[in-house]
């Protein structure tokens, strides 16, 4: 940041002002700028949704797509994802409070053998700025995990990450299980993980193959979207 | 020894030789592959490597192995390719077929160091283990501690780290040098340190029986 940005006083700002102030914080992976931003437009009178659609999630997609593009890399998203965490830390007791709009729900997790959890952090932190009602169930998930968070949460969404190729396989043996159970159908399963694609996606029978957090959110919507067209079409 | 920021950034022109079979190889196997060359005095082989730093984006690795291939192929009898998948999801190995060369068997480096079928045994009891080379103990500053914005944000150690428990350095040879550089860099990671000797493992049974006629 130049010294004169330095020098910015976020209250002093209007509300479009803060607000692209806030998206340039984020960016820059500044926790503290975005608290004091998330409080300020909350003390105005802004809606908690509002705050993290347009601050927070505007913000990070910006992030999302500089990533994808390689202007932006893993140390920069996770510090503007830090930054996204402590506002939503703010908003989402509010957000509980107010009824905000709900997409659905996922249950999400790190297959069996594997421990990283970037990526799928990632995931649940947009998914949440997008409206889903996320369960995390952590790292090192084998099928009667899953099995146990599905049945209890009831989600419209099952995600699964890995990042290793060697436990990648494993979310067949998920999918397997739930089609042997006859619930494969009750949700849509989103896969995503750096040595994952498309193919591997469609050849281990998920719905989806997700290559980045904004793209999962993407598809999340549309096949909620979908759901929801089917559902009133009968 | 071969400057390891090279081999990460730039990778390695095609040695000089005589050779018949070229081993096309990441720059993090280039010192060990050399080695291996002049131990059992096989002349028929040369070496191309690319940058290793490639492999903080896998995606890239197989457009740059076609390349490489493209570029290289008509001057030898046979080019081998000295990747394990190393985390391209299987795409190295349909690449080889399509291109008609092999590779290495297995998931990584630390797998065909240690043997395939001696890592995938203690697999299931190691998941949270970080590992180490020889060429990543050296090059732990500018391969894992630059790339991962460690210098500038040492804050993000744990969300990068926070599941792992301890690094192993897998040797490939006995130095004390590099294993004071692996028990550094645990401890900076925070992690506990453990060394395991391994050789140069399977990469020298797949290099071994590159004959002339591979």
């Amino acid at each position: 940041m130049s010294d004169q940005e330095e020098d910015i006083i976020l209250s002093e700002l209007n509300d479009e002002e803060l607000v692209q102030q806030m998206h340039d914080d984020l960016y820059d992976g500044l926790a503290e700028e975005i608290e004091e931003g998330v409080n300020i437009l909350l003390e105005r009178g802004w809606q908690p949704y509002n705050v993290l659609t347009d601050a927070l999630v505007g913000g990070m997609t910006i992030v999302g797509v500089d990533f994808r593009d390689g202007i932006l890399f893993v140390p920069e998203v996770l510090l503007a994802a830090n930054a996204m965490k402590t506002g939503m830390a703010i908003l989402k007791p509010l957000l509980a409070e107010t009824g905000a709009p709900r997409m659905g729900k996922m249950v999400i997790g790190t297959v069996k053998g594997d421990i990283h959890d970037i990526g799928k952090n990632l995931v649940s932190m947009m998914m949440e700025g997008a409206g889903f009602e996320v369960v995390d169930i952590g790292i090192n998930n084998a099928v009667e995990a899953y099995l146990e968070a599905l049945e209890k949460e009831e989600p419209d969404i099952l995600g699964m990450s890995a990042l290793l190729t060697t436990t990648m396989p494993y979310m067949k043996v998920v999918i397997d299980t739930l089609v042997e159970k006859g619930i494969r159908d009750d949700y849509t399963v989103l896969v995503g993980g750096a040595p994952l694609n498309e193919e591997f996606g469609k050849a281990i029978g998920a719905d989806s193959y997700c290559r980045d957090a904004a793209v999962a959110v993407e598809t999340a919507k549309e096949y909620m979207a979908s759901k929801h067209n089917q559902l009133a079409a009968h | 020894m071969l400057n390891d920021d090279a081999l990460t950034h730039d990778g390695l022109d095609v040695t000089q030789g005589s050779g018949s079979v070229l081993i096309l190889a990441c720059g993090a196997l280039a010192n060990e592959i050399l080695a291996l060359i002049r131990l059992n005095g096989w002349d028929h082989m040369s070496l191309t490597c690319l940058p290793a730093i490639l492999h903080n984006s896998p995606e890239k690795i197989p457009d740059a192995v076609r390349a490489a291939v493209g570029k290289h192929r008509d001057g030898y009898d046979h080019v081998f390719l000295a990747y394990a998948d190393c985390g391209t999801g299987g795409q190295l190995d349909a690449l080889c077929e399509e291109l008609g060369i092999k590779m290495i068997r297995g998931p990584h480096c630390y797998s065909f160091f240690e043997g395939n079928d001696a890592f995938s045994a203690r697999a299931e009891g190691e998941i949270d283990v970080f590992y180490l080379t020889d060429f990543l103990a050296r090059g732990f500053e500018s391969f894992i501690v630059k790339p991962l914005g460690l210098d500038r944000h040492p804050q993000l150690r744990d969300m990068y780290f926070g599941h792992y428990t301890k690094v192993m350095y897998l040797a490939q040879t006995d130095n004390p040098e590099l294993d004071k550089m692996a028990e550094a860099a645990a401890e900076r990671l925070g992690l506990a340190y453990e060394r395991r000797f391994t050789g140069y493992g399977d990469l020298a049974t797949a290099l071994g029986g590159l004959t002339s006629r591979a």
